[in-house]
């Protein structure tokens, strides 16, 4: 019989404010140790913590992103425990009445259909300083730069059924962030990081005992995690044995994960209510301020470019990755609006396919959006063949100059002479009498060896079309 | 109610000796008993409530007001280096 896996994930996401939850501390990354703090987020005696407004108001409209309900009146709570990167002993965080509740997300899944993934909630939260123990024998060293930094956490149903489904829901969660400028989301500096519940039944039975997997920030170790504790458990199972509810970290090194029983232990939070801060209200006013406000979403964009610029649901999904990408195309489009597809065409297959060899992104390119419509420019009007654009976009990614320049100092501007075009083509035929008789014999397909002789002979830049239409014309006879 | 004072203790990291525990159980359980009368009144159609005043949270505009105050903040740490505190080992 079967097992069915069950999935529910946890993502803490830090809200890119200037300053942190509670206090008026620099939240910028990379700053010297201990140098963006206040008595605030070090709890010192006495201070009282100040809720960031735009911390409160990115988080509202992630909340109508996932269309779920704002509650207008929600609280804070404290979650007490033991830790020293956690200097007041308790983290300010909304446990019994969050912000927002009763979401959800669509994912594609593989019958190129869609799922819907429901979102539990999504709390505020304050961030945890950094403990560092690599190198150090008998102490740890505190780094409290991050204590009190805003985090948004997005708790999914157990809805998702495979590690495939956990990572489609954890990308498209991650690309939404993104387009809604709520977070930066870069998952190498911990600001998008996921707590994954796993557990394993037999098909419509109640859900068996779950294991978390703690704080992991790349979607190639998530999918292994999962893998991996999918397989445990099931081991465990099968061999008469039960899965005991714990936390689990994952060591990325060696492939498996462990224990965290030890903390686990400890783990009684004691929640109630903050008493320094009192309930947090917001005005409808204020919600549908915020809901007027909210960019185009990533699934509206990609269906706009199907429609608006008749592009393949593939490239609409390539340009809609990021609001970079699509700004960056719109803004090809508007240089070059004769062909959209075109500008698909070259954005996505030619400019990002030299970008990522270089090992760049497009915000480093050497090329900008004006100057590549130049160029396609250049192959609206027939100057330029295809494959001679290829070789201008590579000077271009080299030089400032202008495509013009290129092609008129690589003499690559395109033959459109017929007078030109048929000396080459009487040239080739003179060179080569016996393919000439084969083809007047019958042998129709000796025409793509001379269409590519020509080519040849004219480095590139006879107009294919019209070498086609000569050949036929002196290959008569 | 009765009370594990040795959790609490721990949960707190306050170190007790027995006495002490022995002392301070019946003092906390009789400090929740009479917290529990709260329990007999009737609050049928009264709203929860989270804090004694009805006032809305003020909020903060997000613009940095500290600077760097490291060597001031530091000075009651016991120990730090480098401008990181130093603590005694802890892992997970």
């Amino acid at each position: 019989m079967s097992w069915e896996v069950v999935i529910g994930l946890e993502v803490h996401c830090q809200i890119n404010t200037n300053t942190k939850a509670f206090c008026g501390c620099s939240t910028e990354f990379g700053a010297e140790p201990n140098t963006q703090t206040c008595p605030v987020c070090l709890g010192m005696p006495g201070q009282l913590p100040v809720l960031n407004t735009v911390a409160v108001d990115k988080t509202i409209l992630t909340g109508l992103a996932i269309n779920a309900t704002i509650n207008l009146e929600s609280k804070f709570d404290r979650k007490n425990y033991f830790y020293p990167d956690l200097p007041k002993g308790y983290q300010i965080s909304q446990f019994a009445v969050p912000i927002v509740e009763h979401g959800y997300l669509d994912i594609p899944n593989k019958d190129g259909d869609e799922k819907r993934i429901g979102i539990t909630r999504i709390h505020m939260e304050e961030d945890a300083g950094k403990s560092m123990h690599e190198g150090l024998d008998a102490v740890s060293h505190i780094d409290l730069n991050r204590s009190g930094v805003p985090l948004m956490e997005i708790v999914s149903e157990p809805d998702m059924r495979s590690a495939d489904e956990a990572i489609a829901y954890l990308k498209q969660l991650h690309q939404l962030i993104r387009f809604l400028g709520v977070s930066g989301a870069d998952m190498e500096k911990g600001q998008f990081r996921c707590d994954a519940n796993v557990s394993v039944r037999r098909p419509g039975e109640p859900f068996g005992t779950r294991t978390e997997m703690k704080n992991m920030n790349s979607f190639r170790f998530i999918k292994q995690a999962i893998d991996f504790e999918v397989v445990r458990q099931i081991e465990i199972i099968e061999d008469g044995g039960a899965v005991v509810q714990e936390s689990r970290l994952w060591d990325s090194v060696k492939n498996e994960s462990r224990s965290m029983r030890s903390k686990e232990e400890a783990h009684d939070y004691r929640y109630f209510p903050e008493p320094d801060l009192p309930p947090l209200r917001v005005s409808q006013q204020q919600v549908d301020a915020i809901r007027a406000g909210m960019p185009e979403l990533p699934g509206q964009l990609r269906q706009r470019f199907e429609a608006e610029y008749g592009l393949s649901s593939y490239d609409a999904d390539v340009l809609t990755q990021t609001l970079e990408l699509a700004a960056w195309y719109e803004s090809l489009v508007a240089a070059h609006p004769v062909d959209p597809k075109r500008c698909a065409n070259w954005m996505a297959n030619e400019l990002l396919g030299r970008l990522n060899e270089a090992g760049s992104d497009l915000s480093e390119s050497p090329v900008s959006a004006k100057r590549l419509a130049e160029l396609l420019d250049r192959i609206e009007d027939s100057s330029i063949s295809g494959n001679a654009a290829k070789t201008v976009l590579d000077a271009m990614m080299e030089s400032a100059d202008s495509a013009d320049a290129i092609i008129a100092a690589k003499g690559l501007k395109q033959v459109s002479d017929t007078g030109a075009i048929d000396a080459i083509i009487l040239a080739v035929m003179e060179a080569n009498p016996a393919q000439v008789e084969g083809y007047r014999g019958g042998k129709d397909k000796l025409m793509g060896f001379f269409v590519g002789q020509v080519m040849k002979a004219s480095r590139g830049t006879a107009n294919p079309g019209l070498v086609n239409q000569r050949l036929v014309e002196l290959l008569k006879g | 109610m009765e009370i594990d004072v040795r959790k609490v203790a721990m949960l707190s990291r306050i170190r007790l000796t027995d006495e002490e525990a022995a002392e301070f159980g019946p003092q906390l359980s009789s400090i929740i008993g009479y917290v529990e009368q709260l329990a007999a009144i009737n609050t049928d159609g009264v709203p929860p409530t989270a804090h004694p005043h009805d006032v809305a949270m003020p909020q903060r505009a997000d613009v940095v007001t500290n600077s760097n105050r490291r060597d001031a903040l530091q000075t009651p740490a016991p120990n730090t280096e480098s401008g990181l505190y130093v603590v005694p080992k802890v892992i997970d």
